[in-house]
């Protein structure tokens, strides 16, 4: 058992090497990088905004739900509403669910290939399919701190609305609660953490597709793999990486 | 011309390959057949370098593969035309751009000098006006036909088949193996097709290598294997009743 997972640890990192060996011609590249951008970046936008927007504003309803005490004052309702969206909701927990989203997606297209000789195809010729596969993802997700910035923004506006709109708290505490105690490290470290997980989220996924072995219910297995492994390895990494930059 | 000596290839302590010698002639249908599991798949992904044989060379015109630097290898690759049992055409790109990928990848031709060529192979396939459909818009008979269109729009040395017209109808099959015929002929191409199908081996049978047990069990061409007394290849032949009686009115001829 820690034979395989040795194993299988080894082999993702020769994949790395092999990412980066002979690369694919530039022109064909570049065609591939931007379509990437609109299959992983573009593509996301819609469910990132859903998402953080309302979760920002479930936030400030909490956060004002647990504040019953006329002593607290009303700003500290923007205030963990930006705390909650930059240090760990947008980083974090959107990357999970782009380990769902974007993950699932990078898995099945490359193992349905890797099914269907497509991979086999591209070796035969004399292609890199590693560099040819993995390589145009990994460029795509160095947008992904953009992503990660949309979900920051609107998961605030999103508890600006639920706070204000809802009578929680005047616009004015709401504001001055996004302003109060700002220590701008806090949004580096936000974009380091997002910087690394998109690069988990560019190849773990892309592990599991490109080596499984099987049919159409094996590509299945591998997403699904994938995602949880993706997962895993996220949570792992926002745990360490807190520990050294924030204390 | 490509020369096999004596490989050998073993999977987890299993060898399914025990020691295969063939010669492969230039301009000529090279057939590897025999059961399922008689090692024919592991013996073309050995030619084509996916796998590595642990003994034995593969001489492709003189050149040892095993001896090639992999830039070398790399060149050689680019003179493999392949055709995949399943044609494995990319999901994502029209017929035009599947059969000009490797133009695109391999070559410096500009756009409309691709495009000139892809359109000519597409021709030669007789496949057209589907040059802006996507793989899955068309019949699987005219995706073996972009598949053969890809495999030798860049000119190959060698052309490797791997069940060419599995999963189509009999007419459809032996338009595709005549297809492949002649492409080797006016191209004068090394092509090496592993099939089980008894009705390609008598349409394209110059040169007919029989696998049994990792063995190279009989050699020889489509008219000599009718004759034949050898019991490993008059067992995998004979299991049809038509082919029965084709041997019988032959050997009364």
């Amino acid at each position: 058992m820690l034979d395989r997972y040795l194993s299988q640890i080894g082999k993702y990192f020769l994949m790395w090497k092999q990412i980066f060996n002979k690369p694919t011609k530039w022109s064909v590249m570049k065609g591939l990088i931007l379509k990437e951008i609109d299959d992983l970046i573009i593509g996301s936008l819609g469910i990132v905004a859903f998402i953080s927007f309302f979760v920002g504003g479930v936030i400030a309803i909490q956060t004002a739900l647990n504040l019953n005490s006329p002593l607290i004052p009303k700003y500290l309702i923007g205030f963990a509403t930006r705390q909650s969206m930059i240090l760990e909701f947008a980083p974090t927990f959107i990357s999970i669910i782009m380990a769902g989203k974007m993950g699932s997606f990078i898995t099945s297209s490359i193992g349905t290939m890797r099914v269907t000789e497509q991979i086999d195809a591209l070796e035969v010729m004399g292609v890199n399919a590693l560099n040819y596969l993995v390589f145009p993802k990994l460029m795509a997700l160095l947008f992904y701190p953009f992503v990660i910035g949309i979900a920051m923004f609107l998961g605030i506006l999103g508890g600006w609305v639920a706070g204000v709109y809802g009578g929680f708290a005047p616009s004015a505490d709401f504001v001055e609660g996004l302003q109060r105690d700002l220590i701008p490290f806090h949004i580096a470290y936000a974009f380091i953490k997002t910087f690394i997980f998109a690069i988990v989220l560019a190849t773990i996924p892309a592990f599991h597709g490109f080596y499984m072995k099987g049919g159409a219910l094996e590509v299945g297995k591998a997403s699904t793999v994938a995602f949880v492994w993706t997962s895993v390895i996220i949570i792992l990494l926002n745990f360490i990486l807190t520990q050294m930059l924030l204390t | 011309m490509i020369i096999v000596k004596d490989i050998e290839k073993s999977f987890g302590g299993a060898k399914i390959l025990k020691g295969i010698t063939a010669v492969f002639e230039t301009g000529k249908t090279n057939l590897i057949i025999g059961q399922s599991g008689s090692g024919k798949t592991v013996l073309l992904k050995s030619l084509l370098g996916i796998h590595t044989p642990e003994v034995g060379t593969i001489d492709f015109d003189g050149r040892i593969y095993s001896n090639l630097t992999p830039n070398e290898k790399i060149e050689l690759r680019t003179e493999i035309g392949m055709v995949f049992q399943g044609s494995a055409l990319f999901d994502s790109m029209s017929v035009e751009d599947n059969v000009g990928f490797p133009l695109k990848m391999f070559t410096t031709k500009s756009t409309s000098e691709i495009k000139e060529r892809v359109n000519v192979v597409l021709a030669r396939v007789n496949l057209i006006n589907a040059n802006h459909k996507l793989p899955s818009e068309i019949s699987g008979g005219m995706q073996k036909r972009v598949a053969i269109a890809r495999a030798i729009v860049n000119n190959p040395k060698y052309l490797f088949c791997d069940e060419p017209n599995s999963g189509l109808d009999p007419n459809t099959a032996i338009l595709i193996d005549n297809l492949i015929m002649e492409i080797t002929e006016e191209y004068n191409i090394t092509t090496v097709i592993n099939t089980h199908d008894m009705n390609s081996v008598m349409e394209i049978g110059q040169n007919i290598l029989f696998l049994k047990n990792g063995l190279k069990a009989w050699e020889g061409t489509k008219d000599e294997i009718f004759r034949t007394d050898n019991e490993a290849i008059v067992d995998f032949v004979y299991s049809s009743n038509l082919f029965k009686k084709v041997r019988e009115a032959m050997l009364k001829e």
